[in-house]
């Protein structure tokens, strides 16, 4: 396979991988916690997909776009009824409860919908379009293009929208917002119900590559390894950040031979530890650091 | 050169020098205070001793050792003790276990003969122990000794801070605005003890302070900064006097 | 309520307060060691793994409990005890050189862990541990050489100076003994300074620094000791689930320490025996609730995962301070009975604010 039929690849797992991180990094932005669970929200979107889709055969724009505002949905009441209660408490009381919801979520789906692999049929499906002798396909395209699509939407939400600012008024000082004005509960809660709607665009995206089961959750860690390589509180670097996991990725898989069997599984791990050791800011890190001895 | 040197130090975040060319000295068993208004710098100053930042420029000394060239777990060792304006008590601990952390320099055995509890252990945690009680007779911590700190009141917290710094067995002491948020009866009853921390304990005392009538009657030179600089060093009544300091405060 | 007249500092240095309470752990250590007269082989085998959960426990409850420093991925270690136990034992070295071996191992993978990631913070230091230890359950599975890869690895069963395992008895008392020396340890170690060094740290670590504790030395000790207990937990576990599958090292089963920590009540060994007991004690409670719900959720292999995960969301909204907590509660009742005020242990309303500068 080519050096750019791979870069493709991995950009297109990358854009995967920079959508659930950007989740991570919207909810950290605004409550300064982490949503262990995103990958698991982005297991439901897919699930959601493969019934309304699937299941109920409605139109694949309409499925997507239900899906989306249903799992929206999902976190707005997420947030509402259960993250609120931790809120301002140490960071183990959030990472414990998101941990726990990961695994409710898992273990709802796999009871909820069996623990069968399931697909359901997408326009993408199986297209292919060539260009310059190289092959594209449809759903790495699919991927691709929605990623900038949403990247762009989301950005300009939150420079230009009044909506946008207060988030990130919330999200520097919560008791500063409130004494603003700013509806700061409501604001945390569309927050989550962003994140989880973003979780849910990519895992319809993905779900024609890795099918419909409950291990696509683990996505969610690899997606910490972009977050935290593309600076935890930056929003294009998480996409950028994704992007460079998707591609180390796949080379690891190629040249899997010349290092060692089976890195490319913990490829994504490993550059999450080497970037924590070496260089945690991030690439695109918005923190003005003091010099700390 | 004088028991305790600071040289030209100069802090900058990104554009906006925190501190800028400051310098002064500190004899042995004096009573130092520096005074400034919020954003002078002096919190900062105080960071940079205790090696938290790490300054642009400059050097400090101190009894002769380079503090710089410390880190912040080792100022401790050359005999510098700090408290923190905001207070950096362990919430979930009493009072006793907190000032027996200060004893942490002075402790003799690693964590297998202490996984083993063995003798020497046990004699070192006795004596500390009376080293402890001796601080806590000083600042009248006694009916406060086995409380968490999460439920004492605000003097008494300050108070704790205080013999928490104090057990280290310091010879300088940078006491960080200690009475900010106390009473009338508190303020006169920590006035005497700094005065006893000198005279009976042999101890430098630097401390940051608001309160201008505490400063007055307690210190024996004062410095006075503004926006990261000097503005003037010298006795209780020069600097009362001075025209630049009542500038600062009151404005033209 | 009980006073106690203090007369001498040992009072206070000591493991044990007062007599009442020497009766009390003295009565219960006897209740253990008679118990095998008592108790079939089935019982004294689910003892027995409590007991080996307990020790794991107080791994974990030193380094996240004590110390303040997350550890997601902590079935790493106890896969790393285990593995090395297993592989010495089937190469000849006799079971107490082993399991010392198993135990130092442990100890020096904690070290070399914590050393590079000690200066991470909060989150990140949780994503860390949560990526080492998707990392470790990769390398169990792939390095065949030592841990027989996909094929798994059967753990011998010691007979040593007329000691068998094949006796459940014998295991059960081994068992109680690793627990007891581990309780002990575990105590010395948190009376002593470098106890309260680890105590310092997670309460407030600027402090601490400026009382002299090096940071970064006592939290790779913290994450080495950790270790250490969980690695000697692992050894144990060994023998009690007799072949090691390849995968058996995962995420659950980190999520199953974490789940006794929170459930146990953080920051106390009172805790960790409680929630040992309760995970212990969790599958035989799951497999009976099967039998009343209906058979399409009772024969999913999902229910324990989803389980485990509920129980630990419950626990951390509206118990945090574990059974542990929940039982000083009980007790702050009786002693204050009738003055007893709910809003005692009220919640302060907090709010979040920015680390940033």
């Amino acid at each position: 396979m080519s050096l750019i039929q791979l870069l493709i690849d991995g950009i297109a797992s990358g854009c995967i991988y920079g959508l659930v991180a950007l989740g991570f990094v919207l909810i950290y932005k605004a409550t300064e916690t982490i949503n262990f669970a995103q990958g698991d929200i982005l297991m439901l979107g897919a699930f959601v997909a493969f019934s309304l889709i699937g299941v109920f055969e409605l139109p694949y724009i309409l499925g997507f776009l239900l899906t989306v505002l249903i799992i929206g949905s999902f976190g707005f009441a997420l947030d509402t009824v259960v993250i609120r209660q931790v809120i301002g408490q140490p960071p183990f009381a959030t990472v414990m409860l998101t941990i726990g919801l990961g695994f409710v979520f898992r273990g709802f789906a796999s009871i909820f919908w069996g623990t069968d692999i399931y697909s359901f049929a997408t326009p993408f499906s199986g297209k292919i379009t060539e260009f310059n002798g190289l092959i594209i396909s449809y759903v790495n395209l699919s991927i691709i293009i929605g990623t900038i699509v949403l990247m762009t939407a989301l950005y300009l939400f939150f420079t230009l929208s009044k909506i946008g600012v207060a988030m990130r008024a919330s999200s520097e000082n919560q008791l500063a917002a409130y004494y603003m004005g700013i509806p700061v509960k409501l604001i945390f809660s569309l927050i989550w119900a962003i994140s989880a709607g973003v979780a849910a665009v990519a895992g319809v995206l993905l779900a024609p590559i890795t099918l419909v089961d409950t291990s696509i959750s683990l996505i969610g860690l690899k997606a910490f390894a972009a977050a935290v390589l593309g600076g935890f509180g930056s929003i294009p670097g998480a996409i950028v950040g994704g992007i460079i996991i998707g591609v180390v990725e796949q080379l690891c898989g190629t040249y899997e031979n010349y290092l060692f069997e089976g890195i490319r599984e913990i490829s994504a791990y490993l550059v999450l530890l080497l970037v924590l050791i070496i260089y945690p800011r991030g690439l695109f890190s918005d923190k003005a650091e003091v010099k700390k001895v | 050169m004088s028991y305790f040197d600071v040289n030209n130090i100069t802090v900058a975040f990104g554009g906006v020098k925190a501190l800028n060319d400051v310098s002064f000295s500190v004899d042995q068993n004096e009573i130092f205070t520096i005074i400034g208004p919020n954003g002078a710098g002096k919190s900062t100053l105080f960071n940079v001793i205790s090696r938290i930042y790490q300054p642009n420029n400059g050097n400090v000394v101190f009894d002769g050792k380079d503090v710089l060239n410390l880190k912040a777990h080792q100022i401790s060792q050359i005999g510098i003790a700090r408290t923190f304006q905001n207070l950096e008590l362990f919430e979930n601990a009493t009072v006793l276990q907190n000032l027996l952390l200060g004893r942490h320099i002075y402790k003799k055995s690693n964590f297998l003969s202490d996984m083993f509890f063995l003798n020497h252990v046990k004699k070192s945690e006795r004596e500390q122990r009376l080293k402890v009680e001796e601080i806590i007779d000083f600042l009248d911590l006694q009916h406060y000794r086995d409380t968490p700190i999460h439920g004492l009141p605000y003097g008494v917290r300050k108070n704790v801070e205080l013999a928490r710094a104090l057990s280290t067995d310091p010879k300088l002491l940078l006491l960080d605005e200690p009475s900010s948020g106390l009473t009338n009866e508190e303020t006169i009853d920590l006035g005497f003890w700094i005065k006893d921390i000198k005279n009976l304990l042999n101890i430098t005392v630097v401390m940051i302070e608001h309160d201008m009538s505490f400063v007055n009657k307690v210190s024996d030179r004062i410095l006075a900064l503004n926006y990261g600089q000097v503005l003037a060093e010298g006795l209780p009544e020069e600097i009362q006097s001075n025209s630049e300091v009542k500038k600062a405060y009151m404005g033209e | 309520m009980r006073f106690i007249f203090k007369t001498n500092y040992d009072q206070d240095i000591n493991i044990v307060r007062h007599n009442g309470d020497r009766i009390s752990y003295g009565l219960l250590v006897a209740a253990m060691i008679i118990m095998p007269f008592f108790i079939d082989d089935f019982y004294l085998g689910e003892l027995s793994y409590v007991f080996i959960l307990a020790i794991a426990g107080i791994g974990l409850m030193i380094l996240s409990g004590y110390t303040g420093l997350a550890s997601l991925g902590h079935a790493a270690f106890l896969g790393v005890g285990a593995y090395t136990h297993a592989f010495l034992l089937t190469n000849g070295i006799p079971f107490y050189y082993s399991i010392i071996i198993a135990v130092a191992v442990s100890f020096f993978v904690g070290a070399a862990i914590g050393f590079p990631i000690l200066r991470l913070t909060g989150m990140y230091l949780a994503i860390a541990t949560l990526a080492f230890g998707f990392i470790a359950e990769h390398v169990f599975i792939r390095w065949e050489h030592f841990t027989g890869g996909n094929r798994g690895m059967v753990v011998p069963t010691p007979e040593f100076a007329g000691i068998s395992f094949y006796d459940s008895a014998t295991f059960y008392y081994v068992c109680l003994i690793a627990l007891i020396l581990s309780m002990f340890a575990a105590i010395n170690i948190l009376r002593s300074p470098t106890g309260r060094a680890f105590v310092a740290i997670r309460d407030s670590e600027i402090a601490a620094q400026s009382l002299g504790v090096n940071i970064g030395r006592y939290k790779a000790l913290s994450f080495a000791i950790s270790a250490g207990f969980t690695g000697l937990a692992g050894a144990l576990l060994a023998h009690y689930i007799g072949y090691l599958a390849p995968d058996i090292f995962n995420i659950f089963l980190s999520l199953t320490l974490l789940l006794l920590i929170v459930v146990g009540g953080m920051g106390s060994l009172h805790g960790t025996i409680y929630g040992a007991i309760f995970v212990g004690s969790l599958p035989q409670m799951i497999a009976i609730g099967r039998d009343y719900l209906p058979s399409s959720i009772a024969s999913q292999p999902g229910l324990e995962p989803l389980l485990f995960g509920l129980i630990l969301v419950l626990f951390i909204l509206y118990e945090p301070l574990g059974i542990y907590g929940r039982w000083l509660k009980i007790k702050l009742f009786f002693e204050m009975f009738p003055t007893y005020k709910k809003q005692t242990f009220k919640k302060q309303k907090t709010f979040t604010k920015s680390d940033r500068v």
